[in-house]
Parts: structure tokens; C-alpha cells; sequence
């Protein structure tokens, strides 16, 4: 598949996607949706006024810190579970039990915790987004070749010096995929806090727009957020295939 | 390439280099894989004895299934038998690999997120010498093993064959004394494993390492080789070892010997109804 | 039992135990969260007297069911034609590997519009949220059928519908038994979500409206039946990929 046919591709399914709005639009009316004009004037209002990006910044914030605790809480636990094995055939399942946990219905407790605020917002983005890679990092040391720990055996390297050299940088392709997914659902988990008990961010002006039925708002901020998670993803997804090319 | 003419065999086994000193001993090396959950225990090996002499070159083979990958991970010191011991210059190999060991597996065991250059240099980095020294070393290995021109390509870009040369590479560069090879050239076609078991030797006669080589190809065995041992179907052991008899300047020229093909008929005969019971006709 | 499964059993019981003690002795208080016997003990309550409890139970269940069937099947059909049209499948792809990194429950709103509160706009909003993955699953499973396995399917002159139902879906089994796992999965998340956030039955509402009664018993009580439920689900469902993976693909 050519480049070019690629590009085609894509403009096809963003025209289909516009005749598709446009009708809907037609169909259900200015009370449901609006329609693709005054929608991408609204998101060009947002993005000039200084307060959608104080919100925005608060997200980040927010975002942000979520982020390094599933990151880096997650890493840490899968290589924990994934090195020690009788620890990972034990921890394992019991993490892809709590991952596939409805988490929403754990943020009534999360508020109640946390109360209302940043600290929910973060705790609810990180408890989302640490089981991925907790379990991407425990496949990726788990899936390491026994051959690649075979020549490290025989090469007789010590033991730091073979994580370093040897089982890091064969463990890695998988645990960027890992960070990935973990960054992803770490962006939905902030969200999702923010869309219920919070007074800032990207999400509580969703839902002002939402309670005062401001159809336009609505529209605008939820391409918004889609581009923006889309965008971010497709970023991640081409340093993911850079590493996995090798 | 000249042969000597080839002397009547007699039933006591004469190495070539005999009177060579012993380099690796076993001694009734035996592996039992403990009984699982609705397994009983199964042998794998039944207690082996033999002597690597030092500089030969000896192949291993045997039926599917008797245990020659084991024994090899067993010398290597990647495995501890269950019986037995075995030392390598007198001293006992215990749970770690000793010094000046070298191993070619079976799977592409090639770094894929470095080049060739890296990936044969990797041993030497990390034994510390300095960067000339290994810049030397490994352009002599890449041009020994003909990887010159593709010195900066990645693993994923070659073919399985140009892999494995990478990884005997790797392997030759540190200079090890014994050279243990598990079918190294199980994924190639006969043309290129005949080229292939050239290099091996050109490498083995350069080196003065001792070479413990395992194949189910008998006429590599038979063409590679000082001595080959015969193994027999699970619980695997020895139920000969034959020298070849021939020179230390060999190619695959020999191939075109009668004795050649006399010499693989025998393995073979001595295999067939090992090889029957390995795959349950008998 | 294993070693391995009385360390997790273990675990899980300690921690019951622990968070039982905290709650008994005050340490977390009873605004917070309450001990684990009395979730129980409120979720047996309302089992055996609430009047809404098992109307509210099996509205869920249903919904799950419908959206469980629409995202598996409509999943497994869309991935069967996108996978016959290369070019399609090119074209829909930033939609599939974005699908799960864009908050798609934004939608639900978007969807009470156009299907009014009730059963329809949760059914929607499950298979929405299911079905993608579903596609996915579906269009690895096909990949993963061996090219040898379509030839032998050719020497044997087989017709195209044989093709499918003796070699195709019997290869893909085992891929498309992920799919299916997290359908179900996402399926019961977007349900309950969906309640959660605005409905007028149903589990996850009667969650929220506990939260908001300061109920707090009754509703970790339902927040325990959610937890095992989607739990004993998951772990049902893994036993059975894993078997099928276990039996397809032996490792050579």
C-alpha cells in the first residue's frame, strides 16, 4: 500500500465522516448535534480564549501526575512480578482480574478517599492506566527468549550488567507498547474524574456545556478531546514502531 | 587438498590426536527430568561416559528426542545433571558456565536491536579491552565469516543463515577453548550447510579449540569430524563412538571419497533402529 | 492446591482481613468506606428484602446480554468484511487503533439525545464500546490462519462456506475467544458507566443513587456484587481462551 493511496484513504474516510455528521445533523437536528461549521468556529473560540487553556492546563496538570505514578508504579510492579516468577504467576492473574474491574464504579470510593479535587482526578488516571503497564511489562519479561538468557549465561555477564545490556533492551518493544496503552488510559481515567466532581478542568467544562445543553460546546470540546487523544496516540504509536522496527 | 590413504579401522577407537590431554571429562552424566502432575519421571539421559580430547573435533548424533541438546547444555554448564559430573581441565563444572566457553544455539540468538558490528562486538565490550583491540578483532571476524559488507545491518534485515553467521561470530571473536554447537545449521539448505561446515573448520583449525558439534545430519557428522558419537533413542547413550580417520586439512572435497560414504552408511546403520524406536514404528 | 493459589487466595483474604480491621478500629472512618462483613451483610440485605434488587440486577444483566450479543456478532461480521477489502480496512484503521485512547463515553450524552433514556441508549453505548474490540480480534484471527491451511482448503476443493466453517472458524477460534473476553469486558463497563451516569434502572444508577443517599453499606455492598461479578466473568471466560490457545497452539 502506497503512501498515496494512503492519503487518499484517509481524506475518503474524513469526507465520509463529514457526509456522515452532516446527515446525522439532518436527521436528529440543531437540538442533538451541530453542524460541522459553527462546531470547528467553536473549537477555534476555545482554543484563542485564555480560559479554556487554564482549564486545559489544570487537565494537564492533573494528567500529568496520573501519568508518572501508572508509568512508573507500573513498570516498577510488572518488573517485581515479571522477574521473580513464583511472584508473577501469582500476582499476575490477580492483576488482570482487578484491570478488567468496571473501574467507574470504583470512583465513588475514590471521592470518598480523596475527597473532592486534583487528588482524585490523579489517583482515578492512575488507577486506570498502571494495570496495562504492570501486565505489558510482566509479558515483556515474562516473552524474553531463552536463548537471548542462554548467551548471557554463557557470556557470563554479572547479573546488572545483563539486565542492562541484554534483557532491558530485548524487554523493551513490549514495554513502550505497555506505556502506550498505560498513557492512553490514563488520559480517559483523568477525564472521566473530571467529568464528575471537579470545579476545573477540560472535562468540567464539558459538563457545564452539557448541563446548560449548549450542543455547539459540546460538539466542539468533544472533537477536541478526541483529536487531541487521537493525535497523542498516533504520536506514541509511531515511536512505538521505531522501536519495534529493529 | 591430498588424503592420506586411509588405514583399516580396528574396534579400538584411535583419535587422531591421541595421547592429547584430556579437556573435558564426563562421568556418568545422567539427566532426570523429576514427575509432574500426571507424568511419571522421565529419563532423558542415561549416565554418560565420555573424554574430550583436546583440539578435536567430535559430533554428536543421535534420533530425535535422546537427549543431545541436554548433554550439550550439561557440558556447557547451562544445566546441572541430576548424576554424574564433568570437569573441564580438571576442574568440576558446577551450576555456571566456565571460562572460555562458547556456545552456538540452535535459534537465532542474535541482538536485534543492535547491528552486526555491535552484535559481534558485544562479548568483547564487555570483557573490557580496549577499543582498538576490539575494533581488530571484530573486522577479522567479519571478514572471516564473510560479513564484511554488511557490518552495519540489523539482524531483521538479514536471512537466517547470515544470522547464524553473526552469531558464530560473536562467538569465535572471544577466542573460546571449546566450542559447543547445537545444530547450528538445522534451518539452512544442504549447499549452504556444506559452505557453512567449511567455515566451521577453517575456524577450528585457526583456533586449536575443541569442538563438540551436535547434528542429525550424518554426513555432516561424518565429514566435520575426528570422532562422532552415537546416541541412542530416549533415555539417550552412547552406543559408539567412531573415529573418521581424516586429515586435519579437510573440506567438503571429501564428500567425493568412497570412504566417506562408507563411513555414513555405518552411522546410519547403527541409527535406523534407533531412530525406528524414536518414532514408534518399531 | 498449588502453592501459587493458596498464595493468592492468601493475599486477597489478608487484604479483606486488613481492611476489616482499619474500618473496625476507626483508623479509616465510616464515611470513608465501612468494614468488609458489613458490605456483605448489606448486600445479602438487599438481596433478600430490597424490592429493587433483583428487578434492578436483571435489567443490567439484560442489557449486558444485548450488548454482549450486538458487539460480539455485528463485531465479528464487520471484521469478516473489512478483512475481504484490503483498501477499507487501510482506510478504518487510525479509527481502530485510536478507538480505545479517545473517550468514547463522552458520546452517551450524544446517544440519550437520540435514543431517549432507557434500555436502547445503554445497549448502544455497551456494544459501542465493545464491538471495535471485537473487529480487532477478528481481523487478527483472520490474519493468523496459516496461508497453508487456505491451500490444503483448495487442493480439497472445498466451496467457500465450507472453507469458512471447517477451516477458517475453527483456525480463528482462539483469537477470536479474545475478542469475545473483551467484549463481554468492555460491554459490562459501558453498561454500568452508562447507569452510572444517567439511567433510570439498573445496577450501576442504584450505585449512584446510594453515593448520593450517604448509604454508604448498600452501596459498596453493590460495588462487591459488581467487583465478583465482572471478576468471575473474566476469569471464566480467560479459562476458556486459555484452554482453546493451550489446544490450538501447542508449543512445537
Amino acid at each position: 500500500m502506497s503512501a498515496r493511496s494512503r492519503i487518499l484513504d484517509y481524506t475518503l474516510l474524513a469526507a465520509g465522516l463529514l457526509i456522515a455528521w452532516i446527515a446525522l445533523y439532518r436527521f436528529a437536528g440543531p437540538e442533538a448535534l451541530s453542524p460541522p461549521l459553527p462546531t470547528f468556529e467553536r473549537i477555534g473560540g476555545f482554543l484563542d480564549s485564555a480560559s479554556f487553556w487554564d482549564h486545559a492546563e489544570a487537565t494537564g496538570i492533573a494528567f500529568l501526575y496520573g501519568c508518572v505514578i501508572a508509568l512508573i508504579g507500573g513498570m516498577a510492579i510488572g518488573f517485581a512480578l515479571g522477574v521473580n516468577r513464583f511472584a508473577g504467576a501469582v500476582g499476575e492473574p490477580i492483576l488482570t482480574t482487578l484491570y478488567s474491574i468496571p473501574k467507574i464504579t470504583l470512583y465513588p470510593v475514590i471521592l470518598l478517599i480523596f475527597g473532592l479535587g486534583v487528588s482524585a482526578k490523579v489517583a482515578f488516571g492512575a488507577i486506570h492506566g498502571i494495570f496495562p503497564v504492570a501486565l505489558f511489562t510482566i509479558g515483556a519479561i515474562k516473552n524474553t527468549s531463552p536463548v537471548l538468557i542462554k548467551t548471557a549465561r554463557v557470556l557470563r555477564l554479572p547479573r546488572l550488567t545483563a539486565i542492562r545490556t541484554v534483557y532491558l533492551p530485548a524487554a523493551l518493544p513490549e514495554i513502550v507498547t505497555g506505556l502506550r496503552v498505560g498513557f492512553a488510559t490514563t488520559l480517559l481515567g483523568t477525564l472521566i474524574g473530571e467529568l464528575f466532581a471537579s470545579d476545573r478542568g477540560v472535562g468540567f467544562i464539558l459538563v457545564r456545556a452539557m448541563e446548560a445543553h449548549r450542543v455547539t460546546d459540546i460538539m466542539a470540546l468533544t472533537l477536541l478531546l478526541f483529536a487531541f487523544a487521537a493525535g497523542a496516540n498516533a504520536l506514541l504509536l509511531a515511536v512505538e514502531h521505531r522501536i519495534h522496527r529493529k | 587438498m591430498s588424503l592420506r590413504p586411509v588405514r583399516a579401522r580396528s574396534s579400538v577407537e584411535l583419535a587422531p590426536q591421541d595421547g592429547a590431554a584430556v579437556h573435558i571429562a564426563l562421568r556418568g552424566v545422567a539427566q532426570t527430568y523429576p514427575a509432574r502432575a500426571g507424568h511419571p519421571p522421565v529419563q532423558a539421559l542415561a549416565p554418560i561416559d565420555f573424554d574430550f580430547r583436546q583440539g578435536e573435533f567430535v559430533s554428536v548424533v543421535g534420533p530425535s528426542g535422546c537427549g543431545k541438546t541436554t548433554l550439550l547444555e550439561i557440558v556447557a554448564g547451562l544445566v546441572r545433571p541430576t548424576q554424574g559430573s564433568v570437569t573441564v581441565n580438571g576442574q568440576a563444572v558446577t551450576g555456571s558456565v566456565a571460562e572460555g566457553i562458547g556456545v552456538v544455539f540452535q535459534e537465532d540468538a542474535s541482538f536485534p536491536w543492535l547491528n552486526v558490528r555491535d552484535n559481534v562486538a558485544f562479548g568483547l565490550r564487555r570483557a573490557g579491552l580496549d577499543a582498538a583491540e576490539i575494533a581488530r578483532r571484530v573486522d577479522d571476524a567479519l571478514s572471516f565469516m564473510g560479513l564484511t559488507a554488511f557490518h552495519s545491518a540489523y539482524p531483521s534485515q538479514l536471512s537466517g543463515g547470515m544470522r547464524q553467521r553473526v552469531c558464530i561470530a560473536r562467538t569465535l571473536v572471544l577466542r573460546p577453548q571449546i566450542i559447543l554447537l547445537d545444530e547450528p545449521f538445522g534451518a539452512l539448505d544442504q549447499q549452504t550447510r556444506l559452505l557453512m561446515g567449511e567455515e566451521l573448520l577453517r575456524l577450528w583449525r585457526a583456533t586449536g579449540a575443541t569442538v563438540m558439534l551436535i547434528t542429525h545430519a550424518l554426513d555432516e557428522a561424518a565429514l566435520l569430524s575426528d570422532r562422532v558419537a552415537v546416541m541412542s533413542a530416549r533415555p539417550g547413550r552412547l552406543i559408539d563412538v567412531i573415529p573418521t580417520g581424516w586429515p586435519r586439512e579437510r573440506d567438503s572435497a571429501l564428500v567425493a571419497e568412497p570412504e566417506f560414504g562408507a563411513f555414513t552408511a555405518r552411522l546410519w546403520a547403527m541409527l535406523r533402529e534407533e531412530s525406528r524406536k524414536a518414532l514408534g514404528t518399531t | 492446591m498449588s502453592r501459587v493459589r493458596l498464595w493468592q487466595l492468601g493475599l486477597v483474604a489478608g487484604a479483606v482481613v486488613l481492611l476489616e480491621v482499619l474500618c473496625r478500629t476507626g483508623v479509616i472512618n465510616s464515611f470513608t468506606m465501612v468494614p468488609p462483613t458489613q458490605m456483605f451483610a448489606a448486600l445479602a440485605q438487599a438481596a433478600l428484602h430490597k424490592t429493587w434488587f433483583w428487578p434492578d440486577v436483571s435489567y443490567t444483566l439484560i442489557n449486558i446480554a444485548a450488548a454482549v450479543a450486538i458487539s460480539v456478532v455485528g463485531g465479528f461480521l464487520i471484521g469478516l468484511g473489512v478483512h475481504a477489502i484490503p483498501r477499507l480496512r487501510q482506510a478504518l484503521d487510525p479509527i481502530f487503533t485510536s478507538y480505545y485512547a479517545v473517550p468514547t463515553f463522552i458520546l452517551y450524552p450524544l446517544l440519550i439525545v437520540f435514543c431517549g433514556i432507557g434500555p436502547l441508549s445503554l445497549i448502544v453505548m455497551g456494544a459501542l464500546f465493545g464491538i471495535v474490540a471485537m473487529i480487532v480480534a477478528t481481523l487478527a484471527a483472520l490474519d493468523r490462519i496459516p496461508r497453508v491451511m487456505l491451500k490444503v482448503a483448495k487442493v480439497s476443493r472445498l466451496d467457500p462456506v465450507r472453507t469458512t466453517l471447517l477451516l477458517k472458524l475453527p483456525a480463528a477460534a482462539p483469537h477470536l475467544m479474545t475478542g469475545l473476553r473483551l467484549a463481554v469486558a468492555y460491554s459490562i463497563i459501558g453498561i454500568i458507566a452508562g447507569e452510572f451516569i444517567l439511567s433510570t434502572a439498573g445496577i450501576g444508577r442504584r450505585v449512584a443513587l446510594s453515593y448520593n443517599n450517604f448509604d454508604n453499606p448498600t452501596m459498596y455492598g453493590l460495588l462487591v456484587l459488581i467487583l465478583g461479578f465482572a471478576a468471575g466473568v473474566n476469569a471464566l471466560l480467560g479459562a476458556f481462551e486459555q484452554a482453546l490457545h493451550r489446544r490450538w497452539y501447542r508449543p512445537s
